[in-house]
């Protein structure tokens, strides 16, 4: 029997002071071996730039990072990459960071997760993936772009990310 | 099960019409998100769950402890979990530069805590009855006074931010952001209540409010929207 849970609130536009901490982005040290830089924007169903986001990233092998958009709507982490991830049922997932979404107007957090683009095979594998129709997965899979990448979250309208239910 | 998580378009919440998602969210079988929650990597120190004495004077407005208990859905007690914590200050202003409400800031008061709950589940804050604010979402709108809630719970889909909320708050019934949780008794289970056995006399007032987050056996919610 389950006991009557809390419900969610928005996050609201003024977390800044109480939940992003120094060096949250850094989930390894810019200078370490293998560090990498991941980029992006959140945008609203208009495209425009969400000033007022804040992502947290969460992989058990590599740890967890937090960091808040900017007036751009831009946010970055650096991190080195997690490797393959078990499933339940004893497949292996592609390597990926487990993503939440939090902002104004969100009146609960979203939930999606970044894939690597240099694992082609292992993603065409990946049974998260697979259960998402194929013209939307680009939306998980960062971008190489120059030595970062890049990774953004529509949270609606064209090209919107894919959120999973939790 | 009657509770129900508000819905990610509502659209009286104006922030809500080009942020929820117009697609549905994408199920993934069991499994996929009991993973264990992150660990925490910022430090908690002793001083933190005192909102009250982060400066060199004491904050100006009225004194409160707002305690309670963090359990799962089975009415477990989550041990030695992080609770953090973030509000206005007594006159209804963030420390925060997008903050335009002509109200003044406190230099005593950032509005900023952290705790961890003890063997039972117990956390206890003390700080400073936050005011209500105006915002800008339809004309005369007025947030309630509320402390906003961050919690990790044991596994990543036992994440919860929520909002803490006092007893007899007129502006409830008029809050967008409160009445978009769907039934009455959900709305409640977000409303803190008067505790006067852990009122200190000649000291503050108290108040009491326990959180239940999803854990290993919850039933998961219908998929929205
Ligand atoms: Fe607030």
């Amino acid at each position: 029997m389950s006991g009557p849970l809390t419900p969610s609130q928005t996050v609201g536009p003024f977390f800044g002071v109480g939940l992003p901490f120094e060096r949250g982005e850094q989930l390894a040290p810019p200078e370490s071996a293998g560090a990498m830089r991941i980029e992006g924007q959140v945008l609203d169903g208009k495209g425009e730039p969400v000033p007022d986001a804040l992502l947290e990233i969460w992989q058990p092998a590599t740890g967890f990072g937090r960091a808040r958009t900017d007036s751009e709507g831009a946010f970055s982490f650096t991190t080195v990459k997690p490797g393959p991830v078990s499933a339940p049922g004893g497949r292996m997932q592609a390597p990926h960071f487990n993503v939440t979404v939090f902002a104004r107007g969100l009146l609960r957090h979203l939930v999606t997760r970044m894939y690597f683009p240099d694992e082609t095979q292992a993603n065409a594998a990946d049974p998260v993936l697979n259960l998402v129709e194929p013209a939307r997965r680009e939306t998980l899979i960062a971008k190489q772009c120059g030595g970062v990448l890049h990774f953004d979250v529509r949270l609606q309208g064209e090209q919107e990310t894919v959120f999973f239910a939790i | 099960m009657s509770e129900r998580e508000p819905p990610y378009l509502y659209p009286d919440y104006v922030g809500t019409r080009l942020r929820a998602p117009a697609q549905p969210l994408v199920n993934l079988p069991d499994g996929f998100h009991d993973f264990p929650a992150p660990l925490f990597p910022r430090t908690i120190a002793q001083v933190d769950h005192d909102l009250t004495r982060q400066h060199a004077g004491e904050p100006i407005g009225e004194r409160i402890i707002v305690t309670g208990r963090v359990l799962d859905s089975d009415g477990r007690p989550l041990r030695k979990t992080v609770v953090e914590v973030w509000q206005a200050n007594a006159a209804g202003r963030y420390l925060d530069q997008d903050d335009q409400h002509p109200a003044p800031l406190d230099p005593n008061f950032t509005g900023a805590g952290r705790c961890l709950t003890d063997n039972d589940g117990h956390y206890r804050f003390i700080t400073i009855k936050p005011g209500a604010y105006p915002w800008k979402n339809h004309r005369n709108a007025w947030r309630p006074a509320h402390i906003h809630f961050s919690l990790f719970g044991s596994e990543f889909r036992s994440r919860l931010v929520t909002q803490m909320y006092f007893p007899g708050d007129p502006l409830m019934p008029r809050d967008p952001i409160l009445q978009s949780i769907p039934d009455q008794a959900g709305r409640d289970r977000l409303v803190s209540r008067f505790d006067p056995e852990t009122t200190v006399p000649e000291w503050a007032l108290a108040y009491r409010w326990d959180i239940v987050l999803r854990g290993r056996a919850a039933t998961p919610f219908e998929n929205e929207p």
